[in-house]
């Protein structure tokens, strides 16, 4: 059984983590990644061809991360898989012991690496939630066929509090809650203020206790790296004050800086209402979280 | 309207090579409302050709024609008396005005001058845009007059995605996102209840089935004369 699944469903403040595949085959790149996570996280995310770039398989990384005693979430993208390879890919996953999903659109693939690529999304993320549940709850697949054995999967989706139509997103959330997703996790947390205003038109929503609800943070190396997320991220929002105060630091202080930001901000997680846990992802600085983890007061993490 | 551009003069002067008394053959439907290959664009493209030819001492002669759709074979068969004096059809009709020619005349080689690109409308002069994929299973009326298949990037069905800020696509802040489009429409005219309902899976077999999708109406075939 899912991990996450466990510490969610005990009442505790879950901690995921995200740990990006290698360009690459080398099985010990994943490990040594993942070394820094071990005890400090309840499950780790593992990203799928992340900005669509090519690497190694979420789902192959996943099963690597399984025999080093880690809880795996599959991160899936209907990007690059239509319905047929999808619904193939959760019965494997399953069958290979990995017990989290999440179903995401995916970037876009002329970001990426392989900008000539066919562009799949023969399902939407909340079609694809939808899917899975089918398939774990009624045994069914589209269409109506029957699996012999149904898989075993704890369901996550993702929600942006910060993109826009502002309005529309805690009615995007439901869409995702009422397809089936058991957990959520958010995009980066930097703007606390609009983020604690969707969690409460989510909780009014009665949503907050349909699904765990995980905000995402993402520690700041430098005042660049905050600029960059605010003018060229789309959907990301870095107010001037948290760029300032990355600014107003010498340069050597600055991951110290990044790592307080990041801290305080799952402190005042930890303290809202309807906040199940936190995901942290340390983009290409998987040493941090343990630190972050530890300063936020969230060691030891249970054993369920 | 099916909107096209011209190939370049060099791609399609490899293709020409080796023939000599080629028809440029113009159509006079959509890809002339879009100003790649109506008759005024198969002038100049033969014309073009003709000196680029004679720059190189080549032996080409180019005719010029245009017909009203290439895509219909009534207006084709126009081409029956003449086409025995070509080596070669050089087609500034969309891919299936191509296709209907090479169709018809199974020995002529019908060179393609045009990239056929979306179905579209013309937004202002020489500005057209996409805006049908010819999905078969017309949702416009569910998404307030706005298609996601086609204007959104990821062809979301129960959209928008994070990426969706200020109105603008996260792809490229020159495309409008298709979601907030069709938020905005819903909103004006108090249809946003049709996005509470998730959108099932696009049924697919009706773009891409078996081969090419056909229509076959018998109460039309009875009255073509």
């Amino acid at each position: 059984m899912s991990n996450l699944k466990k510490v969610l469903e005990i009442g505790k403040f879950a901690v995921t983590a995200e740990c990006g595949p290698p360009k690459g085959a080398d099985p010990e790149f994943v490990l040594k990644k993942a070394k820094f996570l071990k005890d400090k996280v309840d499950a780790v995310n593992v990203t799928d061809n992340q900005t669509a770039i090519v690497r190694m398989s979420s789902l192959a990384a996943c099963c690597l991360l399984k025999a080093g005693g880690f809880d795996p979430v599959l991160q899936m993208v209907v990007r690059d898989r239509n319905r047929i390879a999808l619904q193939s890919d959760i019965l494997g996953a399953s069958a290979l012991g990995i017990r989290n999903v999440l179903c995401l659109s995916g970037d876009h693939q002329i970001f990426g690496n392989q900008p000539q690529a066919m562009g799949v999304f023969d399902l939407d993320s909340i079609q694809f939630v939808q899917v899975v549940k089918a398939m774990r709850d009624n045994g069914t697949i589209l269409g109506g066929d029957a699996l012999n054995m149904p898989p075993d999967i704890f369901i996550g989706a993702a929600a942006n509090p910060f993109a826009d139509p502002f309005e529309f997103r805690v009615v995007r959330l439901s869409k995702k809650i009422m397809a089936g997703a058991d957990f959520i996790q958010t995009q980066c947390i930097y703007n606390l203020k609009r983020f604690e205003t969707w969690i409460n038109m989510a909780r009014d929503k009665g949503l907050t206790e349909k699904a765990f609800i995980l905000g995402g943070v993402t520690p700041l190396k430098s005042p660049g790296m905050a600029k960059y997320m605010k003018n060229k991220v789309s959907g990301m929002d870095v107010p001037d004050e948290v760029i300032k105060r990355m600014e107003g630091v010498p340069r050597d202080k600055q991951r110290e800086e990044g790592i307080r930001i990041c801290v305080e901000t799952i402190e005042r997680l930890k303290e809202m209402s309807g906040v199940k846990g936190v995901h942290i992802m340390a983009i290409e600085w998987e040493e941090v979280v343990g630190e972050i983890v530890e300063r936020a007061g969230l060691l030891p993490r249970p054993v369920v | 309207m099916i909107t096209a551009e011209q190939k370049s003069i060099d791609e399609i002067r490899e293709m020409i090579v080796p023939y000599k008394r080629i028809l440029a053959l113009g159509c006079g439907s959509c890809v002339a409302e879009c100003a790649a290959g109506g008759e005024k664009e198969t002038a100049m493209l033969a014309s073009a050709l003709r000196m680029a030819g004679k720059m190189n001492g080549e032996d080409v002669g180019i005719s010029e024609k245009t017909i009203d759709r290439q895509c219909v074979k009534e207006f084709v068969i126009q081409l029956d008396d003449v086409i025995d004096q070509y080596d070669a059809i050089l087609s500034l009709g969309c891919g299936a005005g191509v296709q209907a020619i090479a169709d018809m005349y199974p020995e002529v080689p019908v060179i393609p001058a045009l990239n056929t690109e979306f179905m579209g409308e013309t937004k202002d002069q020489g500005y057209w845009v996409e805006s049908c994929i010819g999905c078969g299973d017309c949702m416009l009326y569910y998404f307030g007059g706005v298609c996601p298949l086609t204007r959104c990037s990821k062809q979301l069905l129960n959209g928008p995605c994070g990426g969706s800020m200020d109105g603008k696509c996260e792809v490229n802040p020159e495309v409008l996102c298709a979601w907030q489009l069709i938020i905005d429409r819903l909103t004006n005219f108090g249809a946003l209840d049709r996005l509470e309902m998730i959108y099932p899976p696009k049924d697919w077999s009706k773009k891409q089935g078996a081969g090419p999708r056909k229509i076959i109406r018998e109460d039309q075939q009875g009255s073509i004369s």
